[in-house]
């Protein structure tokens, strides 16, 4: 069987600084994978050159065996890769009802949309705030609708960015156990920084350092990894 | 919130149907014709309300297709002798040229800045071009450009299929009413419709667009468009309303006073800047008449006031304080007249 995501020899240049250094990343169908690594180390570029934000300098992805290399960002997103960015990108100024109706009306009748939008804010549980202006949410809140923005357009394969950031401890858990239900029918990609939230999702771990991949096993292995602890300067893997 | 969205715009519909009805009973022909200006500049405010406060795009040079539909309308009615067919190749016109200019802008990226430079060399550059065009030799067919002069003598509108019966000055009025209401109407509907709310999205966000597989700039494009043609409407009116028309039309203070307009009523709603551009538009034709005063002096220091005051807008802004009034009233009613509320009827 193809594999879901494949990159090879992906690289990403800007002026005389590589973000990414000839990555060659493999995701198989229904995978669940975390990507770690110091700030800088190309982890969200890695992201964008996947979504088409970026048009990579070298290199190719392959989705499902078909090649996206370069491809315009709503294109990618039509052969099912959704994508929660670092930082929020909703859209403010809509209620969070309009904001999910946004995301699931693409090629859907009203009438399984409005089903997909009950659905997407129950699964993340932000039922209750539908009808509040995303804008004057927490940041936290926030985390979570985007989320469920990106399940109502059902892709096939989701990258989370940094999902936890801004969220409260009962929120993270229920984070993670919310990724634990999607990844039951579809494949994400976490970047994260908080180890314990790796630890509470993550099998298979990836961890970049200076755009480049450093190592790839099961988390718990690269927890032990004497490299991962340098590179993170003994900070959190310790912990 | 369906039937409050319906009864606000069917209120604004019933209360310009009234005035139109109204305005031709009380004032005399020759007024009736400078209300036709107001009707026409609302054609044309609206344009840059829909362009700017549905699809994010601001533009300053809207009088580029405001223009081009009266020079458009100007030029085929002289040529055909009859003005249906040159009234619709003007709103033609203007949303080819802004098809064309949109496509550039959107599918080459530019940014809101260069989008705002773009729009405002364009109408300067055609305003540069056509006050050039003075000499004899500037012909369209039997039509004279006539360059700073402007084009005299534009047929005014006849019934359609009968070019020997014209339409007086009311009923000139009447239709150009007609259009405004119609043209509101169609933009109250295509905010509801599924494109209507994705454009919303797309000036939220472009980028939270496109990563949902929506192609942002085919969306501006269309919403480009859309403003491009009803600007030439507008432009279309202007000329035949008028009998007449001129390079002003392009110049840089018919872009920018439409701006004024659309920001003093507040972007993103319709009827404040139809206000805004009735009510100032008054005002200048009035300081016009104070020997000391300077209108576009006074255009600017009423823009400084609502950026500094009204940063939304009349209309969102009178919102918004009368939200404030209502809660420091609630706030300073003693608690015993607001508690027998019944219950239930709070939500």
């Amino acid at each position: 069987m193809k594999p879901l995501l494949e990159t090879r020899n992906l690289v990403m240049r800007f002026g005389g600084v590589t973000a990414v250094n000839e990555v060659d990343f493999l995701l198989e169908e229904g995978e669940l994978r975390c990507l770690i690594g110091p700030n800088g180390a190309g982890k969200s570029t890695f992201f964008k050159c996947l979504t088409g934000q970026y048009i990579p300098t070298a290199g190719e992805i392959l989705f499902r065996g078909k090649p996206i290399t370069g491809l315009n960002s709503h294109d990618i997103a039509r052969l099912g890769v959704g994508i929660k960015t670092q930082v929020p990108n909703v859209f403010n100024g809509l209620s969070v009802q309009e904001n999910i109706w946004v995301s699931a009306r693409r090629g859907r009748t009203p009438r399984m949309t409005a089903r997909i939008v009950e659905e997407a804010m129950a699964r993340v549980g932000i039922a209750d705030l539908a009808a509040r202006a995303v804008g004057e949410l927490a940041h936290g809140q926030r985390q979570l609708v985007e989320l469920a923005i990106v399940l109502a357009a059902e892709p096939a394969l989701i990258l989370l960015d940094e999902p936890a950031a801004g969220m409260t401890h009962e929120e993270t858990e229920r984070l993670a156990a919310i990724i634990r239900e999607i990844n039951r029918t579809q494949a994400l990609i976490v970047v994260e920084h908080d180890m314990q939230f790796v630890r509470m999702i993550a099998r298979k771990v990836t961890v970049f350092h200076q755009g480049a991949v450093l190592v790839e096993d099961d988390v718990e292995a690269v927890m032990r990894d004497a490299r991962v602890r340098d590179v993170y300067l003994g900070k959190r893997v310790a912990a | 919130m369906v039937p409050r969205f319906l009864l606000g715009t069917l209120a604004t519909t019933a209360a310009g149907i009234a005035i139109t009805i109204l305005i031709p009973m009380v004032a005399d022909a020759f007024e009736v014709m400078q209300y036709t200006l107001y009707v026409v500049l609302g054609i044309y405010t609206l344009s840059l309300a829909y362009i700017w406060g549905l699809g994010g795009i601001l533009c300053f040079g809207q009088g580029a297709f405001f223009g081009l539909g009266g020079y458009t309308f100007a030029i085929a009615a002289i040529n055909m002798n009859e003005t249906t067919v040159p009234f619709l190749m003007a709103i033609f016109i203007a949303a080819t040229v802004a098809a064309a200019l949109g496509y550039f802008m959107f599918y080459g990226r530019l940014s809101d800045v260069y989008l705002g430079v773009v729009t405002l060399v364009f109408t300067l550059i055609i305003w540069k071009l056509i006050n050039s065009t003075a000499g004899p030799e500037y012909m369209i067919g039997t039509a004279r450009l006539g360059g700073f002069n402007g084009i005299p003598s534009v047929p005014p509108l006849n019934v359609p299929g009968d070019p020997s019966r014209m339409f007086d000055p009311v009923e000139v009025f009447y239709i150009a009413a007609f259009f405004l209401i119609a043209t509101y109407l169609l933009l109250k509907f295509i905010q509801a419709t599924r494109f209507g709310r994705l454009s919303v999205a797309v000036k939220e966000n472009e980028v939270r667009a496109s990563l949902l597989g929506y192609d942002v700039r085919m969306i501006k494009l269309l919403v480009f468009t859309i403003g491009g043609a009803i600007a030439g409407l507008g432009g279309a009116l202007y000329a035949a309303y008028q009998s007449f028309i001129d390079p002003n039309a392009f110049s840089l203070e018919m872009s920018a006073k439409v701006l004024i307009w659309v920001m003093a009523g507040g972007v993103g709603t319709f009827v404040g800047p139809l206000l805004a551009c009735f009510g100032l538009q008054a005002l200048s034709i009035w300081i016009s008449t104070v020997p000391w005063a300077n209108s576009l002096l006074v255009l600017g220091g009423i823009l400084c006031f609502v950026v500094l005051l009204l940063p939304k807008g009349l209309l969102p802004g009178l919102a918004d304080l009368s939200t404030w009034l209502m809660a420091r009233a609630r706030r300073r009613t003693p608690p015993e007249v607001i508690l027998p509320a019944p219950e239930g009827k709070r939500a």
